[in-house]
Parts: structure tokens; sequence; C-alpha cells
């Protein structure tokens, strides 16, 4: 097992794109670390480069301490879980698993044997071992591809978006069986995900990426609750963090439906700007007729149109449309296409406890903590109060 | 550089691989496109520029240029014009008949489950049999001497390749016989196309068994259908073995391909049967021309099936 | 399926198996056939008899046209497919600037009339030494031939998932073993399926055979079975071509019952899920 180690690497492709932008990660012995972006955000890239499968163009990286940069990827010594699983059509389920073995050379048949049912035993294949991949399940095609890479001593795993190809059920449960495996092994892990949901519950740590650049590497609590730019707020939790436009006039902050004032030390890190885009997650808004008033001290009210309400049974989002300058909505607009999401209106997203009577078509009383707000610079979009952010224990 | 090694050269610089897949991919195609060309471009040249001379084998001296003569004569013979009118009859007919029993074939090989493999290798044997062997079994079925036809159906001693019309039917026949399976074959991968969900939902619209056919069916196959039809017309046009082995272009069977055969084999008459050659070429190439501009043919599709 | 056979799909499916086997068997009957029993003007022989395959193993024009046959087939499939395996790896697997333009240059070649180039390529031949050789044969096969397979073999080429070449290179193959471990299995099938059909047209051929041959040095069975009908014995030729066909009809059985799958998916590149 081995620490990963990458330091200034660029990936620079023919036409002069730069897929990877300067990037440097450490990636501690036995971590998980979790690659996360929208589509065309390098991940992938800077995956296959730790892999050895795309050339390096500057920057370097260690494996274990040793430089690796031109060894062939066989040489690396790296298990990698494709997508597509990557499975061989022509041998059978105990031939792939067992391939990477029989390419080493050094094992005899009896070990292959033993490792290959150890590795079938630990993800439930035993039963599968003679079949082709073509007869098998999504889920079972997944596990063999695991197997392959958990048969053989690999200095770090490498799982390339490995359960973008399962439904929704199958995926959740292949999470825990992936988090549960890489914690008994404890193996360092590189992990690329699109789906923020696997980023924040597997990850030991996790660096988001936004077009070939890194944006911010820390662990999922920390993302969420302290997250460096809009890109990152927009991209960490569900469903994303509402932005609203935010007027500013000393201490007095103005939003679409409700003003209030911010205590002096946020209000000093507004600087001289009149206009700000403010983050609030919809899990902060509050039903204020099942709060009780004495737990209101840090809470701002207001009462507001809702338009459509969704019941899940654990939590009621409710829907409330408001306008905005062209200015601050083109913003949002180009935000939300770098999120690979479509904002077809401005409206704030609100979830609500399920006990919520709040129903369509009425204006409801809410409130929410201004305290876990945040507040944006609409240009670079950078997080002006993430220093002052409560870190909830 | 080893045709393994290509896609992933390890160390190599970006632009460099470009340019190195460039040369490599060129290199690779390289023997391909001489071969393909080499027995095609250079005779077919080399055929122009003999079509210009009056030239026969067997007497080199009189070698002579004559410009287009050669053509003027050929157009101005009634032969050449009666062996078109052969050859576009024979085409007609066995691509008609051949793309009707070719689709009967396709939806039963479509529906059927049970038998399905012995039905695909009966099928095939005509597709891989010799034509000159196929043409030997119908033309001693039809036989005076050895056939049985007369004798199963009472003809008595109708002499089939004593007379235009009969020859060319059982000459067709086997050709029909041989090259059915082809177009029946692209048939059914076309079919395969048609999605099952659209005639559930035809029937659930209300469409009788042939507007199913006729409105769902076979406009989904359009693309199969038209390159099917297209290669077997460009196929019937160059019918030659048939005609050889059953009459040898006797009783008015001669077909565009014998004349030339004969004009430049036979005869061994290069300049006038290179002429009858380049024409041969044009008329296909037109036929070729006529379905790609006339039924927008999209032969990208030919790749997909 | 939901349906079961309806009476029209099995009637149909007999209808085809007869219409498809009963020339065959008509071949194969007509060859048992002795003597008089040739012109019995019915379909089966009264007597079964092997005379006819004496009289053809002993002919020296069909034994050695049999050699010319299998020598000049098996080696321009072989050569034809092997070219083609090439040009098809670099066209599914390449970036150039020039795929395409070779893709219509095989597919127009593919629609070339063959009794065209005859004229010319006699001339030529009988010019540089080609004529009645082997190899005389051999070229004209193989450009015809080069056209199918490159099709055939660049639309099998493309379906080969490639990440496989990635994933033994992880699994810490070398290129070459991933190459020969992983893609040869994997792409065999298609190379496989495109010599058939290769060998099932050089093996068909009779514009080239007997335009460019004239001696038993290099002319094949389809047109030595042409020329059977001019070298007249004592008895009528027709036993004896049956004879000659019957057995260069046999290996054409065995590769269609064989690998029936591969040449419809062949045939129809891969449109056909086998």
């Amino acid at each position: 097992m081995a620490s990963i180690s990458v330091k200034n690497v660029v990936k620079q492709y023919a036409d002069g794109f730069p897929a990877v932008n300067d990037i440097s990660l450490d990636i501690g012995d036995g971590e998980l670390m979790i690659l996360v972006g929208p589509s065309g955000c390098g991940k992938s890239t800077l995956l296959r480069m730790i892999a050895g499968l795309e050339d390096i163009t500057s920057g370097d990286l260690f494996i274990g301490g040793e430089r690796a940069n031109d060894k062939a990827p066989r040489d690396r010594n790296l298990a990698m879980v494709f997508q597509n699983y990557a499975l061989y059509p022509h041998l059978s389920v105990y031939e792939n698993i067992a391939f990477p073995l029989r390419l080493n050379g050094n094992f005899s048949d009896d070990e292959i044997r033993r490792k290959v049912e150890e590795a079938a035993d630990t993800l439930e294949l035993r039963d599968h071992l003679e079949r082709k991949p073509s007869q098998l399940s999504g889920g079972q095609r997944q596990r063999v591809a695991m197997g392959r890479a958990i048969v053989r001593q690999a200095e770090a795993f490498l799982f390339d978006e490995p359960l973008s190809n399962l439904d929704a059920k199958l995926r959740g449960q292949m999470r825990t069986e992936i988090s549960r495996l890489q914690r008994r092994l404890g193996i360092t892990t590189v992990y690329v995900t699109h789906d923020q949901t696997e980023a924040m519950t597997l990850g030991d740590r996790v660096a988001v990426l936004r077009k070939g650049v890194l944006q911010q590497v820390a662990s999922p609590r920390e993302l969420y609750q302290r997250p460096v730019n809009l890109f990152v707020a927009g991209f960490i939790g569900s469903p994303p963090m509402n932005f609203v436009p935010a007027e500013i006039e000393g201490r007095k902050v103005s939003l679409p439906f409700v003003s209030f004032e911010v205590p002096q030390e946020v209000a000093d890190q507004f600087g001289d700007r009149q206009l700000l885009i403010a983050g609030i997650r919809p899990e902060h808004f509050e039903d204020a007729a099942l709060v009780d008033a004495n737990d209101l001290s840090h809470s701002v009210s207001f009462s507001a149109h809702v338009d459509v309400t969704e019941w899940l049974g654990n939590e009621l989002f409710a829907y409330i449309p408001f306008e905005t300058s062209r200015e601050i909505h083109d913003r949002l607009k180009t935000l939300a296409r770098e999120l690979d999401s479509e904002s077809l209106r401005t409206q704030l997203v609100v979830a609500l406890d399920a006990g919520s009577r709040i129903g369509p078509g009425e204006d409801a009383k809410l409130t929410f903590d201004a305290s876990k707000m945040h507040f944006f610079d609409p240009v670079s979009g950078d997080n002006l109060t993430r220093e002052l952010a409560a870190v909830a224990s | 550089m080893n045709v393994e090694a290509a896609p992933a050269p390890v160390g190599a610089k970006y632009s460099d691989r470009a340019v190195g897949e460039r040369r490599l991919g060129w290199k690779l195609v390289a023997p391909a496109v001489l071969v393909m060309l080499a027995v095609t471009a250079y005779p077919m040249l080399n055929a122009l520029y003999l079509s210009l001379f009056s030239y026969r084998l067997t007497d080199p001296a009189g070698r002579e240029f004559v410009g287009l003569r050669n053509y003027a004569v050929i157009l101005g013979d009634s032969l050449w014009w009666q062996d078109v009118a052969t050859t576009l009859t024979i085409t007609i007919i066995t691509v008609v008949v051949e793309l009707v029993l070719g689709f009967g074939f396709a939806m039963v090989m479509h529906r059927i489950i049970f038998g399905r493999r012995g039905v695909r290798v009966s099928i095939l044997i005509p597709y891989g049999i010799i034509t000159v062997v196929s043409a030997f079994a119908w033309r001693y079925a039809f036989a005076l001497d050895s056939g049985f036809v007369n004798q199963w159906f009472n003809l008595a001693d109708k002499a089939w390749f004593g007379e235009r019309w009969s020859a060319l039917f059982v000459i067709c026949l086997s050709e029909i016989w041989k090259t059915t399976p082809f177009i029946s074959l692209l048939l059914l991968a076309g079919l395969a196309q048609v999605p099952e969900v659209l005639q559930e939902a035809a029937k659930v619209d209300g469409a009788t068994w042939w507007q199913r056919l006729f409105k769902v069916t076979l406009p989904n196959m359009k693309a199969a259908i038209l390159v099917a039809v297209l290669f077997r017309t460009l196929d019937a046009y160059r019918l030659f073995d048939n005609v050889f082995i059953m009459t040898s272009g006797a009783q008015q069977t001669e077909t565009v391909s014998f004349l030339a055969y004969r004009q430049m084999i036979s005869r061994t008459a290069l300049g006038l049967g290179s002429a009858v050659s380049v024409l041969l070429f044009l008329s296909v190439l037109l036929i070729a021309a006529l379905f790609i501009k006339g039924f927008k043919v999209d032969l990208s599709q030919v790749r997909g099936g | 399926m939901k349906q079961r056979h309806g009476a029209w799909t099995v009637l149909g499916a007999i209808l085809i198996m007869v219409w498809a086997i009963s020339p065959v068997i008509w071949i194969f009957s007509l060859s048992f056939k002795a003597g008089d029993d040739i012109n019995n003007n019915r379909f089966w022989p009264t007597q079964f008899s092997l005379e006819n395959y004496d009289t053809v193993f002993s002919t020296a024009l069909f034994t050695s046209s049999l050699r010319n046959s299998i020598g000049i087939a098996l080696i321009s499939t072989l050569l034809s497919v092997a070219i083609a395996t090439v040009a098809a790896y670099a066209i599914a697997r390449l970036d150039f600037p020039g795929k395409r333009t070779v893709l219509s240059i095989a597919l127009a070649i593919a629609m070339f009339p063959a009794v065209s180039l005859v004229g010319p390529l006699f001339n030529t031949w009988r010019t540089v030494g080609l004529y009645d050789t082997w190899l005389g044969l051999i070229i004209p096969y193989m450009s015809f031939t080069l056209p199918l397979s490159l099709w055939t073999l660049s639309a099998f080429f493309k379906e080969i998932p490639w990440e496989m070449e990635e994933a033994a290179q992880m699994d810490g193959a070398t290129p070459w073993q991933a190459f020969r471990k992983v893609i040869v299995p994997l792409a065999a099938p298609g190379v496989f399926t495109a010599a058939i059909l290769a060998f099932f047209f050089a093996w068909n051929d009779f514009v080239f055979a007997i335009s460019l041959t004239s001696t038993n040095a290099a002319r094949p069975v389809p047109a030595a079975l042409a020329f059977f009908t001019g070298e007249s014995q004592f008895q009528q030729p027709a036993g004896a071509i049956s004879a000659a066909a019957v057995v260069v009809t046999i290996p054409v059985i065995i590769l269609v019952l064989l690998f029936q799958k591969r040449i419809v998916a062949g045939l129809t590149n891969g449109a056909v899920k086998g």
C-alpha cells in the first residue's frame, strides 16, 4: 500500500485544451480520496494519469514516494475498476478474476484458486464463477470488476465512476459495500464520481474539480459547511443551495423576500460591494409555526407565497419563486450550466419538517438561521464569509 | 512500431503522438488501398486507352488509332442493344422476384424460433455454392436428355434451351435460387431493426396486418431495402456465369458481360472489347448514381446493415 | 415471444428448406447415376453408383483444378484477410485523414463490374507473365475480397470494447500480452468471418478463372467444369460434372454448417445479433 502524490500536474491535449490544469493533491496511505465534479471537469483524466493510461504533460506523480510519471501501467501495480467494468467477455468470471494473477506468473494454480475463491466469497460471487460476464446482471458484473481489483496486492485502488451504470437502489447498496471493503482492506483509494451523494458518503476527503482546476479539497463536512466558492456550494448538497441576490447597505442585507441586519464582523467582509449573492441551504429553513418562539433568537422570519409543495414522508419541499435582476439571473444561469443542471426559473427551494401543514398557493411564514448563510462575490464567486461560517459539531 | 503498441505509446508527447498516429494509420491502410487499386484503376485506365484503337491480339501490326470509332461501332450495332435489353430484362425480373421472395423468407426467419438454425443453414447453402455448380444443376434439371422437369410437368420434349424466353426463364431461376439468400439476410437485418413496439402501437391504433406491413414495417426498412436492391441490381447486371454454362449466349440470351468477354477473350479484339468494357463500367456507374441520387441511398448505412 | 408459431411460419420454413436444398440434392442424385441412368428423366437414380467419382478423380483436368482451387482460394483468402485486418484496425482505432476515402474506394470496388476488368487484365497479365499462373488469379481475388473484408472487419473492430486493452494493462499486462490475451480472442471471430466470406468469393469465381487461365497449371474447378463439356469422352459428361460439382460443394456445406451464425453476421455486418 502506498500514498499517492500529485504535484502541479497538467494534461494538455493536442489542440491546446488543458483538461487538467496544475493540480496538486496528496493522498495519504489508506485514505479514500474522492475526485468529484460535473462532466468534463478533468476528474477522469486525472485518474487515468495516475493509472498510467494518459501521459502527464507536465508535473510529477509519486506513488509510494517514487516518481511514477514514466512507468508503464503494469509497473505501477494499481488496480482499477472501470465505469463499464471492462470484463473480458471471452473469459469466465473465475478467469476474469484470476487474470491479473495469471499475468503475474508467480502463482501456482492452487494459490490462484485459493485467492480467487477468497475474493469470490467476499463479494458473494461463488455461485457465478463458471459463468460468462454476458450472463450476469449489472450488479454482479460490478462485483466481478471489484473482485479483479481485490484479488491481488495492489498499491492502491482506482475507481472510475464504478456505480454510474447501476440503478439507484443497487447504487446505494454497492456504495456501502465499497466503503466497507475499503475500510477493511485499508487500501489507498482514488474514486472518481460525478455524484455528490457518493462523494459525501464515501470519502475521507473530497476534491472538487471544475474545468480542470482544483476548487477545494476537504472533508465532506467541511465542504458542506464551508465551501470556498459558489461552485462548490452549489455542487455539494441536495437539493442544492439556494442562491438569491442580496443588496447591502452597511449591516443591512435585503433579500427579495426579507431584509435583516447581520453582525458587524460579517458586514466587515463585504468591503464596499453593494450587491452580493447570498446562499442558504434548503434544510436551513423552517416552518415558523413549528418552531418554539424561544429558539428564534438567531432567526430571521418572513412570509412568502408558496406555489408548489412536495411531501416526501420524511420532509416537505416548498417552492417559492422570486424575481431578480438580469445580472444576477445570468450569473446563476451560467453557474447552473457549469453544474450540469437546468435553471428554469429563479426560485427558493425550502426543505421543511414533514409535520408542516403548508400547502400550495398559500402564504407561508418561514424562518431561517442567518448565521448559517454564506455570502458570495457575484463576479469572482468567492465565499466572503467562509472563515466565519459556523462549524457545527 | 507494433500494431499493438500504437494506442498507448508511453512517454510520447501529445503532438508527436498525433502525428505518429496519422503516419501509422496511412501505413496500415496503404497495402489494402494499393491492392484494391492495382487491379481496378490501372486496368480500367488501360482499357480506356485501348478502346481508342483498332487492335486485335492476333494482328498486333494492324494496331491503329481510331478515336471513338469503336464506340460508334458498338452503339450502332443492334447486337449491343439486344444484349442490353437481355441484361435489363434479367436484372429487373430477378431483382423483383428476389425482393418479394427474399422479404417472405426474411419474415419467416424473423418469426421462427423452433428450427431457426435449420432454416438459416439451408438458406446459406445456395449462397455459398459455386454459381457454375448452380448453373449446371438447373441446366441438367431442364435438359432434354438428363432432366426430370419435363417428365414431372408432362411437358413431353419441350426444349427449354432452344428458345429465347424459356432459356432466359431457366437462367433467371438459377440466378434467383443462388442469390435470394443474400437479399433475404439483408432484409432480415432490416426487419430486426424495426422495433416490435411499433407493431404493437400500430395494432392498438387499429391497423390490419397489411397496413402494418406497408405503413409501419416497410417504411422503417427503407434503407435496408434500397441497399439490398442496389447491390443486387449491380450484381445482376454483371450476370455472366449462368449464361456461359447454360447457353453460351445462344438463342439471344447474351448479356453485356458476356459480350465483353467474347470480344476480349474469344475474339481477342482488344480495342473493341475494351470499348465494351468501358461501356459496361459506365452503365454500372450510371445505375449506382441513379440509385444514390434518385433514391437517396445512404451508403454509410451499409456499415450498420 | 408471446405468440406461438403461426401455421404460416412453419409452412414457410418448410418451403424455404425444400427450395434451398432440393437443387443440391438433385446434383448429388445425378452424380450417383451411372451409364444410361443419367438419362432416365427421373429425379433419383435407379441404381446407386460411384462410377462418376472414379472418373473425375482419374481425370487430370479435375484433380489439378481441385489443387489449383484449394491453393489459390486459401492463399488469396489468407493474404486478403491479413491486409484487411491491418487496414481495418487502423480505420477502427486510429485517427487519420483519409479514413472515409479508403472506405469509399472499397465500396466503389465492391460495385465494380469484374467482367470489364477481364480484358485489360488479360492483356496486362500476358505482358508481365502472370497469365495462367496462381498469382495471376490470387491478385484479382485479393482486390475483390478486400472491400467486403474491410467493411466487415472495421464494423466489427469498432464494436470491440477497446478499453479492455487498458483494463489488461492495469491488471499488469504488457502491451503485447494485452494484445494477445485480450484483443486477439475478441477480434478472432470477426477475422474468421471475413476469411470465410473471402474464401467463398475465391472459391466461387468463374469470370477471372476462365479468362486468365488456359491450362491445368492454374485453372480452378469452376473453369474446369466448363471445359469438361468440351472434352467429351464416350459417356455423357453430365455425370462426371455432377460428381465434380458435389466434390467442390462439400467444403461449402461444411463451412455453412459449422459457421452459420458467423456468416449471417458477416453478411449483414453485425446488424443481426447472432
